[in-house]
């Protein structure tokens, strides 16, 4: 709360995410890359923060993003990857799929691959709306409710769902490296399982009755079958994929749509989400004890409690402090972390111990 | 009509030729699009080619410079806080409130000025150069203008004080003067500088007496023999007294104290004290305010209004808000002489001294390119409690036309749309209108965007809207085949003539295919789903209807598949008989009976068989003779499946009659 970088890029940020550090660099991350969209010209753009050979004392805007390099980008880029350290991997609503290349000794970036009209419709362009990598494998969804599996370096998609869904899929993410879980726009999570043939779903969820879409989905860093999901009306829903259909517990969290919602990955009791009202939450539980306890401290704070659907039977020691969102015990302590917008908060990434939201709340063109 | 105030300007289009050819054109909020009409005069045969282009004309090209960006969004969001200011807060409060708000805008300005520079200097393109130099020199003079409105309108400050912030005013514009000074100063020789007195005089006429006192000492050292004078003077500059608003003096005491001051730097000058150095002589001719002395050092001065500060700086520093339009009228003449002409800015800076904000904000509306600036200020001085109603002839005030008027101009931008809807939440009589005209015509590329227009909508309760959105996307769907969306899209509109449409084109699909597509959705649909429409749809009944049908069709197909015949039966002869579905789609439905008449056991009990039969029959007889243009082999299929069902009718007749009339032993 005390240091938000805010950076005026000219332009609608649609994604911002963090170079994934590499293995073993006690760094926090320090580049990171920006989709843009409903411009002109749209661009992916890759900026850097603190040079750490420049020395700190003439600079007197340090950690002010500063521009390595930019890409014309066809379309909006509506998701955006970093399938390694050296590549990014967008969505666009063209359909296109596209790798960029970033050559770090020229501060270049050059189309690697692209899969034009990856996602397509009989008439018009259907946007691709969300991808997932897993490098090598990229998992891409789009609003024609396809499912398509790539390579890098293949030209071919390696497998194919065409009739996936037959409304829009919104986002996509990996439970394990043979399934994806995706969300669609009328409230369903449906698991897909790679190695099983045929066009069916391996499991579908929903909140019964109630079709409100669904826009993102992120899985917990350790226990993989807790996902999270956001939708529509801003309510943040936590999901043990090998229980029920049904949501253990729905939290709610904003009053428009909710864009993304990011588990921190290595402490994973913070979560992030941030929304078309304009805010970006930082929401903390604790695991010390079986019971979640109050997290002091942090303004703005509100308690946030809502009705959850108990977890049947299970083992409670094993259980994320995520899943005890019941209203008795589970109390969630949750921050704003931007000062009060009115435009949407498009995108948010974290890793290690930075949080690359706050950055990009402001560093969208007023954020939208 | 009215007189216009300026002369047009006239702009050629290139490709037409105004000589020969008529044109026409449309308004656009922004833009203007032109074309060549095929208008002949009467009598000229000549066949004259016409022209296949339309032009787009353009007036403000502001809106799409990147760096302007900054200065539509940054001040997007000032606005919003702006209309947030509580109507409690007691109007001393208001005031200081209303200042930082005014210097927030100024400093956005500010910024984009200096990003402007900075890219001009650096770029190698002289065109683009000059475009930017030009934009900084028209942002310079909005600045120029916003802050005098400031000090006037908003800070409002009384006599005294007035002065004190006018001196800042001419100080922030004229900040050559310390670049100058720098150079002279860092140079190896300050005192023997050509530009030292230069620089030296610029302190005193902005009335920097410390600095001024300071460069000074310099040159006092290198000449000893005159160090009494330069001593004498310092003494004045030193002694001449400053109004302090905060503090304890009134205005008449240092009234007092400054024509005491006045009168011994006039003692001075009759002394002959300074006669032997020109420049110490001309700085203290400056300090009684001798116009001429004034007027001899235009080339410092800059501009007319420079001269007016210090003008009054050194004889009238008591100034009267009233009395200011008086000096700045002769001021400007003074300082024009008769060659100069005032040109446009020249002229709103004398409204604003002459207290005529309208004619301030008619004057930059003329002069300015783009709505942004007069909107922003008249909005901020509108809040004030400075505007009294001004009849227009056309819509409500003058705040909200202008707002309109900008907020129009930024919906025409591809990216640029969404800070206008909050502008037009702040327009009470004709916002609501234009946005909802304006929001529709948003192009919608993908479902992401489509979403946020709609959540703007439907936070405005614009239900038309939301309809024609959902009304746009569900048609794109159906275009592209995707029913799924399509349905989820005009539920979402809660659109019941076109939720039909697209529930007959899933029977359709059925009905060619034999399985549904897109079973995920229909089976999401939900028990609560069919109850919630209902209430939703009370009158809009075929609807719900069509949606009981599939309800149960598939109900039906479930019961089927689970080996529950007889149930099956009962519901799919209900679905005819009560007249639920509809007809064209009862051929479906016997056709679906015919695998439960043909079952071992007897599933359709004898009533419910003529009931069938009835139906069939009823078909057949609602069949319109056989179109020529049809198929002659679906002709022949048709009567196939007729047959087959009649025999199968028949003969499940008898089994159960049969059945019916043996009495279980």
């Amino acid at each position: 709360m005390e240091c938000i970088n805010a950076k005026f890029v000219s332009q609608k940020v649609s994604k911002t995410r963090w170079r994934p550090v590499p293995t073993g660099s006690l760094h926090p991350p320090d580049v990171f890359a920006t989709g843009s969209w409903d411009n002109e010209d749209n661009k992916v753009s890759l900026w850097s923060i603190g040079e750490h050979g420049v020395s700190h004392m003439e600079d007197e805007f340090e950690g002010d993003p500063q521009l390595l390099c930019e890409y014309k980008h066809n379309g909006d880029v509506l998701d955006l990857h970093f399938l390694d350290q050296e590549r990014i991997v967008t969505a666009s609503s063209t359909g296109a799929v596209t790798i960029f290349r970033h050559h770090p000794n020229s501060q270049t970036l050059s189309v690697a691959q692209a899969w034009d009209k990856a996602h397509r419709f009989p008439c018009d362009n259907a946007p691709c709306t969300g991808l997932v990598c897993n490098s090598p494998e990229i998992v891409t969804v789009g609003e024609d409710g396809r499912v398509i599996l790539f390579r890098a370096d293949h030209k071919v998609p390696l497998r194919t769902i065409d009739n996936a869904d037959s409304s829009t899929i919104h986002a996509v993410t990996f439970l394990r490296t043979t399934e994806v879980l995706t969300v669609n726009s009328i409230g369903q999570l449906k698991l897909w399982d790679f190695r099983q043939q045929g066009s069916d779903p391996s499991q579908i969820l929903s909140l019964t009755g109630e079709r409100v879409p669904l826009h993102c989905v992120d899985r917990h860093p350790n226990q993989q079958h807790i996902v999270a999901t956001g939708g529509q009306d801003g309510m943040l829903c936590m999901w043990d994929v090998r229980q029920g259909s049904m949501p253990l517990s729905l939290m709610e969290a904003h009053s428009a749509e909710m864009w993304e919602v990011h588990f921190h990955p290595t402490n994973t009791d913070h979560l992030f989400t941030c929304s078309e009202d304009g805010s970006l939450l930082h929401w903390e539980s604790s695991t010390n004890s079986s019971m979640p306890s109050f997290l002091q401290g942090g303004r703005n704070t509100s308690v946030m409690s809502r009705s959850a659907v108990h977890p049947a039977g299970g083992n409670q020691s094993l259980m994320s402090a995520w899943l005890g969102g019941d209203s008795s015990k589970g109390h969630l302590e949750t921050t704003h972390m931007l000062p009060s917008q009115t435009l949407s908060v498009n995108s948010l990434d974290v890793i290690g111990q930075c949080l690359a939201g706050n950055e990009i709340g402001s560093l969208a063109d007023v954020p939208v | 009509m009215e007189e216009v105030d300026v002369e047009p300007t006239t702009t050629l289009i290139p490709g037409i030729d105004y000589t020969q050819k008529h044109m026409g054109f449309v308004w656009g909020p922004g833009d203007i699009l032109v074309y060549e009409t095929k208008y002949k005069p009467t009598g000229a045969a000549s066949a004259l080619q016409g022209c296949p282009f339309v032009h787009l004309v353009r007036k403000d090209e502001d809106i799409y410079s990147p760096v302007l960006r900054k200065l539509f969004n940054e001040s997007h969001h000032i606005f919003v806080g702006l209309q947030k200011i509580n109507e409690d807060v007691p109007s001393k409060n208001k005031k200081a409130q209303f200042a930082s708000i005014s210097k927030n805008y100024r400093s956005v300005i500010r910024a984009c000025m200096e990003e402007l520079q900075q890219i001009a200097v650096s770029t190698r393109d002289t065109t683009l150069a000059t475009k930017h130099g030009n934009q900084v020199s028209v942002l310079l003079a909005v600045e120029l203008i916003w802050n005098l409105c400031e000090v006037l309108f908003i800070e409002a400050a009384p006599a005294g004080a007035l002065l004190l912030h006018l001196l800042d005013w001419v100080r922030l514009h004229k900040a050559d003067v310390d670049e100058r000074a720098r150079d002279v100063l860092q140079s190896e020789s300050p005192t023997e500088h050509p530009a030292y007195w230069d620089m030296a005089i610029s302190y005193v006429l902005q009335g920097r007496m410390d600095e001024a006192r300071q460069v000074l000492a310099k040159q006092a050292s290198v000449q000893p023999a005159a160090r009494s004078m330069f001593k004498l003077l310092d003494s004045l500059l030193m002694k001449m007294p400053v109004y302090s608003p905060g503090g304890t003096q009134t205005l008449t005491e240092f009234d007092v104290k400054w024509r005491h001051w006045h009168e011994e730097c006039n003692r001075c000058l009759q002394d002959s004290s300074f006669t032997s150095n020109r420049h110490l002589e001309a700085i203290c001719k400056i300090l009684v305010g001798d116009e001429d002395t004034l007027l001899e050092h235009k080339e410092l001065l800059g501009t007319w209004y420079h001269f007016l500060v210090t003008r009054l700086l050194f004889s009238h520093p008591t100034v009267k808000p009233t009395e200011l339009h008086y000096y700045a009228q002769s001021s400007l003449d003074m300082f024009l002489d008769s060659h100069g002409v005032p040109e446009p800015l020249d002229s709103i800076l004398l409204a604003a001294f002459e207290f005529d904000i309208h004619q301030v904000i008619k004057d930059c509306s003329i002069a300015l390119n783009n709505w942004w600036f007069v909107a922003h200020l008249t909005d901020l001085l509108d809040h004030c409690k400075l505007l009294q109603s001004h009849n227009l002839h056309f819509g409500s005030n003058l705040r909200e036309f202008l707002l309109l008027e900008y907020a129009s101009g930024l919906f025409t931008h591809h990216s640029l749309w969404q800070l206008a809807v909050d502008y037009f939440d702040h327009c009470p009589e004709f916002g609501r209108v234009y946005l909802e005209l304006q929001i529709e015509r948003v192009p919608l590329d993908t479902e992401h965007k489509a979403l946020k227009v709609l959540r703007i909508c439907e936070q405005r309760q614009m239900a038309e809207q939301v309809r024609s959105i959902c009304k746009i996307m569900a048609k794109k769907a159906l275009r592209n085949n995707r029913l799924g969306s399509a349905l989820s899209w005009s539920i979402r509109a809660k659109d019941a003539a076109f939720a039909t449409l697209i529930s007959e084109r899933f029977l359709q699909d059925y009905c060619t295919h034999g399985t549904f597509s897109d079973l995920d959705l229909i089976d999401n649909l939900g028990p609560a789903m069919l109850l919630s429409d209902r209430l939703t749809f009370l009158g809009a009944l075929p609807w719900a209807n069509q949606r009981v049908v599939w309800g149960q069709y598939r109900e039906f197909h479930k019961l089927y598949g689970e080996n529950r015949f007889s149930e099956a039966a009962t519901l799919l002869l209900s679905l005819m008989t009560a007249k639920i579905a509809p007809q064209s789609f009862w051929m479906t439905l016997l056709t679906d009976a015919l695998p439960l008449l043909e079952q071992r056991q007897v599933i359709f009990s004898a009533d419910q068989t003529y009931e069938l039969m009835h139906c069939l029959e009823e078909l057949i007889a609602g069949k319109t003779p056989p179109n020529p243009d049809h198929p002659v082999q679906d002709e022949d299929i048709e009567a196939t499946k007729i047959e087959l069902l009649r025999l199968a009718l028949s003969r499940n007749l008898a089994l159960a009659i049969v059945k019916e009339g043996t009495v279980d032993v």
